[in-house]
């Protein structure tokens, strides 16, 4: 890893010159946080904030059977898709297991774009790549696109003043490819904040200018750059995964809570048979939400007991900031996968109580 | 930020105050802006033994849990109770009001070894 110098998007210095704190995420250098990491999530919640998302990939995939290769290799219905809509999706191992979680957006029927997890992305190309029996065009895109997410309740309201395209009639997971801050943009209103915004995809010399423009249009509505610290507070709050703490190459979208991602009766697709046989024979373990109940906080890999027995693990669990309680997600065995269990999670050494509930944790009014 | 010229440092972002052979024991400005949103602080009772290079206590922030060691050896007298309740004052105060911990201290020269304001602002300019 250290050999490597640590990759940068094109706003590394606008965000080492805003005072942000940066980390090495993935073999990126990217910003934690700002002006704080719970400033900036209820930033998120109750005004606009920017984050910059450029670490993550593109793949563009064209071809007159461009769809059969994309349905073939994601585990949601791409047939359904109509032109200018955005999917949730999985791409799995014949095992089942997960190569990464990503959108995929279909532009027509013979071109699609998927934005996939940064330190996937290769792994998913050659994926692809080695699944392309339809002589589709697979190219590895990220290099083509820097990507700004301006999410929160008046998201809408200040990007709408830097585009001429109606943004109101973009619905969630839809998008259009239009201007934005005087640049050639495509306009997704997608997000992993469980808010409403838009991922916009622009050129990477355009960044630093469409960036400033963002943050100066929404001075007004109170708008700050935000870092990947709140980033994941938001995402852990509305139960969205994150590949390689949710889901990863040994966990199946039934096991992470994903089966409606899942459409079996799609056609044959990489991983099919794995998840109709886990269906067949029932799920052992699945992906629950829990509450802490004494005093600690369960974290990423810390291990929980029911009765004594250890009976599996957190995947991911902090403070969440719009609750004001200590939440978490975590694999359980399947008996044990409902709310109002009564468990513990070791936290240093010493078992703390906590207990299963519903999830999502938060989600917002109106959605 | 204002590193106190009469304060001693440590590498792991302690401070230590001395009046007599009583040291006073926190975590610097610095130490705090890594951590960022403090949410718990979890300190030894009076009576505890800290040993100087050894794990006393922890602080545990929004992304992650961090262990404070003892920059001194010696007694723990009193606690800062407060903390307890309001851990975000770390974050705002952490030289001042938000001390962690009181320590009786069994030998000054322990603090005398430690870093000087100017060697730990040097120290953390270059880590940084």
């Amino acid at each position: 890893m250290t050999d490597n110098p640590l990759k940068r998007t094109p706003l590394n210095e606008v965000h080492r010159a805003a005072g942000a704190k940066m980390v090495d995420f993935g073999g990126w250098d990217m910003p934690v946080q700002y002006s704080g990491l719970i400033d900036e999530h209820n930033t998120v919640r109750n005004a606009v904030g920017l984050f910059d998302v450029s670490h993550m990939g593109e793949i563009e995939i064209r071809g007159p059977e461009a769809m059969k290769l994309v349905d073939y290799v994601t585990t949601n219905a791409v047939a359904r898709l109509k032109d200018g809509q955005a999917q949730y999706s999985g791409l799995l191992y014949e095992h089942g297991g997960f190569v990464d979680d990503i959108l995929v957006h279909k532009v027509a029927d013979d071109s699609f774009f998927l934005c996939v997890n940064a330190s996937n992305q290769e792994k998913d190309f050659d994926h692809i790549c080695g699944a392309n029996q339809f002589e589709c065009e697979v190219e590895f895109a990220g290099d083509k696109y820097s990507q700004l997410a301006i999410q929160g309740p008046k998201a809408l309201g200040v990007a709408q003043t830097l585009t001429d395209t109606p943004l109101s009639a973009i619905k969630y997971y839809w998008f259009v490819d239009g201007t934005f801050a005087g640049v050639p943009a495509r306009i997704a209103r997608t997000g992993y904040t469980g808010e409403d915004g838009f991922e916009v995809y622009i050129s990477p010399e355009d960044a630093v200018r469409v960036w400033n423009a963002i943050m100066a249009a929404g001075e007004s509505a109170g708008i700050k750059p935000c870092g990947l610290g709140a980033r994941n507070t938001l995402r852990l709050e509305s139960k969205m995964a994150l590949y390689g703490h949710e889901i990863g190459a040994s966990i199946s979208p039934l096991e992470a809570d994903l089966a409606w991602i899942v459409k079996l009766d799609k056609g044959d697709f990489i991983g099919r048979e794995a998840l109709r046989k886990q269906r067949e024979k029932g799920l052992t373990r699945k992906l629950t939400g829990f509450e802490m109940r004494g005093r600690g906080i369960g974290r990423d890999g810390y291990e929980i007991w029911i009765d004594g027995q250890p009976a599996g693990w957190v995947t991911s669990g902090s403070p969440a900031p719009t609750l004001n309680k200590n939440i978490g997600l975590c694999y359980l065995p399947i008996n044990r996968a409902q709310p109002g269990e009564k468990i513990e999670i070791v936290i240093r050494n010493q078992p703390v109580e906590a207990e299963t509930v519903p999830t999502p944790f938060y989600k917002r009014q109106g959605s | 930020m204002n590193y106190p010229e009469s304060y001693r440092y440590t590498k792991e972002h302690e401070w230590v105050s001395l009046a007599g052979d009583t040291a006073t024991v926190g975590i610097t400005f610095h130490a705090q802006e890594e951590l960022g949103d403090i949410v718990y602080v979890d300190l030894p009772k009076p009576g505890t033994q800290v040993e100087k290079g050894k794990s006393f206590g922890s602080v545990e922030s929004v992304k992650a849990v961090s262990d404070i060691y003892g920059p001194v050896s010696g007694e723990v007298v009193e606690a800062n109770d407060t903390l307890a309740s309001a851990p975000e004052k770390l974050n705002q105060d952490p030289h001042g009001e938000a001390w962690l911990i009181k320590v009786r201290v069994a030998s000054p020269e322990e603090f005398n070894n430690l870093l000087s304001a100017a060697d730990y602002q040097t120290y953390i300019g270059a880590e940084s």
